[in-house]
């Protein structure tokens, strides 16, 4: 650049351009932690409609009637509408929580201030993906709103359920084809943000910041990142071709002789089911690592920061990290092994899904291996973290019973996979946004958030998430089928009413226990004690700058970077921490 | 700190929960199911131990290390220790997929046994039909345009093939016990799947395709059949039963329902 060290950029001065059409990172970021905030709100409403339903599927409910006046006549809601509310509840919680806010959120508020950048390296893309993304949520949102209700296909949306159209089912009309449409803008938006992650990442990074000296937060925003770019285009492709079959008459996903709801089909031939399957898992298998990347690396981060110590192997978590994205590529199969496949293909899965579990072992180890020997501070924000790490190892060690086909035999399609998928990608990234945003919140709002009603929260969060997901284990071994809107039907799922019950009972008060942390962080926004620039004596970029930071972060300044991200307790530094622009003579000291 | 004794009761819970197999697996009818339960414990035993050693090592780390004043010590990792558990863990993880091989390999790679009693299964939104050869050991021909639910033909038999005339359809499986069985899966709409507890396997039942699953149950008895791909509104409800009979029972009951024809 030519222009002088010291130009500083200030915010445009409209409402409009300044909060909501805005080009400036932070706000995005904020935008989309928001958007995720309202999307968990209905995501875990329908799933705790859907618990009531499960334990009490005959009790009739006088507002049920008034929400759904076809769908739950008499105030007893139907099987098609508890499919309706599971289908709903998944899609929303995948695509906009779970893949919003930890990379769109987080990452598009501190990506930039991390590698010493002004912003993203397309501001105006930017701004598109989230207005996109928001579109996406509109018409994912408005399928509640049509003639025959959400769809019933699952998040999966499995042809030929979600292709052949009304026939197969309520919801299975418009709703579906609302559903596509708004996959399909998601996909959009996702590829645009991924596009300027990568060239942010590649090509903004201030001098000083080689990718070896990135923290560990930047690394999985970056992987991520990547993932999304080929996940999403895939899965762009296949929801186009899922409209077509619906809309146009081709028959992409839709073989020959189906007789559906008392008709012959006589005008599709040639499609393959399995298509999808293999089109959808090959977005849907890297999308869990999507999903869970930046919490570990938001996880790393804590660890390192609040136990005082570098992190544990730094290249080995590097490693791991781009081994996970790539391997996640090639393990699509495992959620496959039933369906009819090659089953010697499951073969060649399995063994990769075995290989993609060493790097995940590698960095809990690492975790471990940072801890030993600190000196931990229990913060609410290292709280999650380390909360984070007890959910992701009971939920990945399951994965090693399912990734095995041989006892996938059994534990396909029952609450043994519920239970694992909820533990690892659910409530493991969950943990690792809590523990961002309590450790981020002094920086995006100036002000610090409550720490006892943080630990409290918490604890009940904590107790709560394993109360919910360990049963569902043992429901799976009993062989309970997932996606059944009512147990009283199968003799054997009798015995474990009472289990059912109790996972009810845990998800009310969980959910309950998440009003904490709402009231904490309104409270906060307002209320909170001013934040100092760096309260937690972090050693990254965004703690070098004021909290907030000033529109263009540095405010004219460029910053330089001299050290690695974690340099925790260096012997004979002046204070426990050197900060990652800090001079090298501090570090000449020692 | 208070973390580290509520990560330990946890894991006490999650293990004993494990050992006391209140909600449990029903015991196996056939040899794949014993088969399967050892591997099952096998990964049950290596998983667990790993669960326990890593939670008990988290809940210590948390209350060893917690802030008391002393110095953090200044470390960026061993890469003697990086190989060690990264290797270990390969080798553990392989090993497990690799002795699961034989039971996959006995479902799906083995043929069934040329005596194998073949029986057609046809799923539809929501509801299951078995069709048997009869006498003649052959399948008549069947059409979508014969199908009639109301009328007593769910599988479209042509009512002009003689060889579909001894065809036995049944809203249940019946079979005889100790004797190979050959389904061969169909679906006429959407995704369903095919799932006995006690034979540990399931299979899905994809349209326009004609997927096989064979076995030999070992035990008289009733077991229960759940749909256990999503098919629709109805997918709960989509459930009939494998009857396990003795030769002369099945023999008996395959007479019934010719004598009804």
């Amino acid at each position: 650049m030519s222009s002088p060290a010291h130009v500083a950029h200030h915010a445009p001065q409209g409402f409009i351009r300044r909060y909501i059409f805005s080009l400036d990172h932070k706000v995005i970021g904020i935008q989309y932690y928001f958007l995720g905030l309202f999307s968990v709100f209905i995501g875990v409403s329908l799933s705790l409609l859907m618990r009531y339903h499960m334990v009490n599927p005959n009790v009739s409910v006088h507002w049920f009637e008034k929400l759904w006046p076809t769908a739950a006549t008499g105030g007893v809601m139907t099987p098609e509408l508890y499919l309706s509310l599971m289908t709903m509840h998944g899609t929303i919680m995948v695509f906009f929580v779970l893949t919003t806010v930890p990379q769109s959120g987080f990452g598009n508020y501190f990506l930039p201030i991390q590698i010493g950048a002004e912003d993203m390296a397309f501001p105006v893309l930017n701004m598109m993906s989230f207005w996109t993304t928001f579109l996406a949520l509109v018409v994912m949102v408005s399928a509640f709103f049509v003639q025959g209700g959400a769809p019933l296909s699952g998040w999966t949306a499995y042809p030929p359920l979600s292709a052949a159209g009304r026939l197969t089912g309520p919801g299975e009309g418009m709703g579906q084809t609302l559903w596509i449409v708004s996959i399909a803008i998601f996909c959009g938006a996702s590829l645009m943000g991924a596009i300027n992650f990568i060239a942010t990442t590649l090509d903004l990074r201030c001098k000083g910041m080689t990718l070896m000296k990135m923290p560990l937060t930047c690394w999985t925003w970056l992987v991520t990142a990547i993932l999304g770019l080929f996940g999403f285009a895939v899965l762009l492709a296949a929801g186009v071709l899922l409209i077509l079959d619906r809309v146009a008459g081709t028959s992409f996903f839709l073989p020959a002789g189906l007789y559906i709801n008392d008709q012959i089909i006589a005008n599709h031939k040639g499609g393959s089911p399995l298509l999808w399957q293999h089109l959808f898992w090959f977005f849907g298998h890297p999308e869990v690592y999507i999903a869970i990347l930046p919490g570990m690396g938001v996880t790393s981060q804590l660890l390192s920061t609040f136990s005082r110590k570098p992190i544990f192997g730094y290249k080995a978590m590097v490693y791991a990290i781009l081994s996970i994205g790539f391997l996640g590529f090639l393990v699509w199969g495992h959620h496959m092994f039933m369906s009819g496949m090659n089953p010697y293909s499951a073969m060649a899965f399995s063994i990769l899904t075995m290989c993609i579990g060493v790097p995940s072992a590698i960095k809990t180890f690492n975790w471990l291996g940072t801890l030993w020997g600190g000196k931990i501070h229990f913060t609410t924000a290292m709280l999650f973290a380390l909360g984070f790490v007890s959910l992701f190892v009971t939920g990945g060690l399951s994965g090693i019973f399912l990734g095995q086909p041989a006892l996938d035999l059994y534990f396909h399609d029952t609450y043994f996979v519920v239970g694992h998928f909820h533990m690892i990608m659910g409530v493991a990234a969950i943990f690792g946004m809590f523990a961002g945003t309590f450790y981020w919140f002094p920086k995006m709002y100036g002000r610090m958030m409550n720490e006892t009603l943080g630990r409290i929260h918490f604890y009940l969060t904590f107790i709560g998430v394993y109360a919910i997901f360990t049963p569902m284990h043992f429901l799976g071994i009993v062989g309970n089928p997932r996606r059944y809107a009512d147990f009283t039907n199968v003799q054997f799922l009798g015995a474990v009413i009472p289990v059912h019950q109790f996972m009810t009972y845990a998800a009310y008060a969980t959910a309950s226990a998440q009003l904490i942390f709402v009231v904490n962080l309104f409270w906060s926004l307002k209320k909170g004690p001013r934040a100092e620039i760096n309260p937690w004596h972090s050693t990254t970029l965004e703690w070098t700058v004021p909290s907030p930071p000033p529109f263009d972060n540095f405010a004219g300044v460029h910053p330089v970077v001299y050290h690695g991200p974690y340099e925790y307790s260096v012997p004979g530094a002046e204070r426990d921490f050197i900060m990652q622009t800090d001079p090298p003579a501090v570090h000449a000291q020692a | 700190m208070l973390l580290a004794p509520v990560i330990w009761a946890l894991t006490v819970a999650i293990v004993y929960l494990f050992v006391a197999k209140t909600w449990w697996f029903p015991p196996p009818i056939n040899q794949h199911g014993v088969a399967y339960d050892a591997q099952f414990m096998r990964t049950l035993v290596v998983v667990g131990v790993i669960f326990f050693l890593a939670q008990v090592a988290l809940g210590y780390v948390i209350m060893k290390f917690r802030d008391d004043g002393r110095r953090a010590t200044y470390s960026h990792g061993n890469n003697r220790l990086e190989t060690l558990w990264t290797s270990a863990t390969a080798l553990l993880f392989l090993g497990l997929v690799l002795m699961g091989t034989k039971i996959w390999a006995g479902v799906h790679f083995d043929e069934a046994p040329p005596d194998a009693i073949p029986i057609e299964v046809t799923a539809k939104q929501f509801a299951w039909n078995f069709r048997y050869t009869g006498p003649d050991g052959k399948f008549g021909h069947t059409d979508l345009k014969f199908i009639n639910d109301a009328g007593g033909n769910p599988v479209g038999l042509d009512e002009n093939d003689p060889v579909g005339k001894d065809d036995i359809v049944s809203a249940s499986l019946k079979i005889p016990v100790n004797r190979p069985i050959k389904l061969i899966l169909h679906s006429r709409d959407v995704i369903h799947n095919f799932f006995v507890r006690e034979l540990r396997m399931k299979q899905d039942i994809v349209p326009g395709m004609e997927i096989p699953l064979h076995f030999v149950a070992n035990q008289i008895g009733i077991y229960e059949v759940p749909c256990s791909e999503l098919c629709g509104l109805g997918h709960f409800q989509m459930r009939t039963t494998m009857q396990v009979m003795s030769q002369a029972d099945f023999d008996e009951w395959m007479k019934q329902q010719e004598a009804q024809k």
